[in-house]
């Protein structure tokens, strides 16, 4: 069966609109996005360039002030409550002192100081080593210093886990959103699979307020960006002697802790740790 | 030919197998998917339009959500500032649930038509709707 040379024409060019129109379709649908719409970044965002929290120790003495900001930070993130405790989520909690700060005690160091809770939270590393092991970029740090998480593309693998040196990760091992007392409807749960952590309340910070901790703590724990001389975190450490968590390691946190000065309890002023 | 019976008899029950999808639906057609717009929301509006026209959600809103996240969780931009020129908040279950607060009706009529299973669901949380 010969094929006639118009036939062949024929096919051939219906051929080709069949695969122009397909490959219009296709890179629509691939570069999708409407060329008039744009990204906006809302005006009412803080700006910043390394966002940091200065946390003074002294007005939380009582672990019950603590146990108020996280709750208060979980409640807002749909953070469940999971009794065993090897499933336990958590984003801002408390740890004794040799915990947090290990190798700055001392057998001499005031009572208060030693026996008082720690307020602790992901760090917002400068030099996150979490964002280095993470495969899929799953947890990157953004420009203002946040080290952040994108639950989309987290895989469960927690290699970030095995890295922090803070234990600021949690991984979900079974669905957490039954352990979620009060839903904040606002904001999403996490599904099972996925690890998470202090996200610095970047939902906040995006329409203009500052992260929850610190809007509740009465003054307690002040934000702002470490890079700005002028800022209120850098006068903060600049006037008081704070410390970080395990700052030999060179992860370099962005959470300082005023650990003495104000507080009578303490018995002195100065306690190079 | 050894065995012909045997091996018709096999060709036969393989085909009855593999075709039992095709006869086992036969005669029962699956309602057309038909997603709903009628939510309280969408009805008080006066004019009826959503982020982008009805034709570019319709074949897009799949692209559009990935970016949408993309932008807002990579990026840090939550403004979305549409052909016609109006800004809306990127958020799957602040912006888009706000108006079509009927999931099964608006999303699930045709996911499950097409056996297409986001998992949007597994964290952001759906709006309260009756059963």
């Amino acid at each position: 069966m010969a094929i006639k040379r118009r036939e062949f024409l024929k096919i051939a060019g219906l051929t080709l609109a069949a695969g122009t129109g397909g490959l219009t379709t296709f890179s629509a649908l691939r570069n999708g996005i409407l060329e008039a719409a744009q990204y906006n970044r809302d005006p009412k965002g803080l700006k910043g360039s390394r966002w940091g929290l200065v946390i003074d120790m002294a007005r939380f003495q009582d672990s019950k002030a603590i146990q108020k900001i996280s709750e208060i930070c979980h409640k807002k993130h749909n953070v469940p409550t999971i009794p065993n405790p090897r499933h336990e989520i958590k984003w801002i909690w408390q740890e004794g002192f040799e915990h947090a700060f290990p190798g700055q005690e001392s057998p001499y160091m005031a009572d208060t100081m030693r026996h008082q809770p720690y307020l602790v939270l992901c760090n917002h590393c400068d030099n996150p080593p979490c964002v280095r092991v993470c495969p899929t970029k799953a947890t990157f740090k953004r420009a203002d210093g946040i080290v952040m998480m994108d639950m989309h593309r987290c895989i469960g693998c927690r290699f970030c886990m095995a890295a922090c040196p803070y234990g600021a990760r949690s991984f979900n091992f079974i669905d957490p959103r039954p352990f979620v007392k009060e839903l904040n409807r606002e904001f999403p749960t996490r599904m099972k699979g996925v690890v998470e952590k202090c996200t610095l309340c970047y939902e906040l910070l995006a329409i203009g307020k500052p992260p929850a901790c610190a809007e509740h703590s009465n003054g307690a724990i002040v934000f702002g960006d470490l890079k700005d001389p002028n800022s209120e975190v850098r006068k903060l450490i600049a006037s008081n002697f704070t410390i970080r968590r395990k700052p030999d390691l060179g992860t370099m946190p962005s959470v300082f802790y005023i650990v003495s000065g104000k507080e009578e309890r303490l018995g002195g002023h100065e306690h190079a740790g | 030919m050894y065995d012909t019976g045997k091996i018709f008899v096999g060709i036969a029950i393989f085909l009855l197998f593999v075709a039992f999808p095709f006869y086992y639906n036969l005669g029962k057609a699956v309602a057309k998917p038909e997603p709903s717009i009628d939510t309280p929301v969408i009805n008080q509006m006066e004019k009826r339009q959503c982020v982008e026209s009805k034709q570019t959600m319709k074949t897009l809103h799949m692209k559009m959500l990935n970016d949408w996240r993309d932008a807002v969780v990579r990026d840090g931009q939550r403004l979305y500032v549409a052909t016609d020129g109006k800004s809306y908040n990127m958020s799957l279950q602040n912006t888009c649930m706000n108006c079509h607060s009927n999931k099964k009706k608006f999303c699930d009529e045709c996911h499950n038509y097409m056996a297409v299973k986001p998992y949007c669901w597994g964290c952001h949380i759906e709006p309260k709707e009756g059963a």
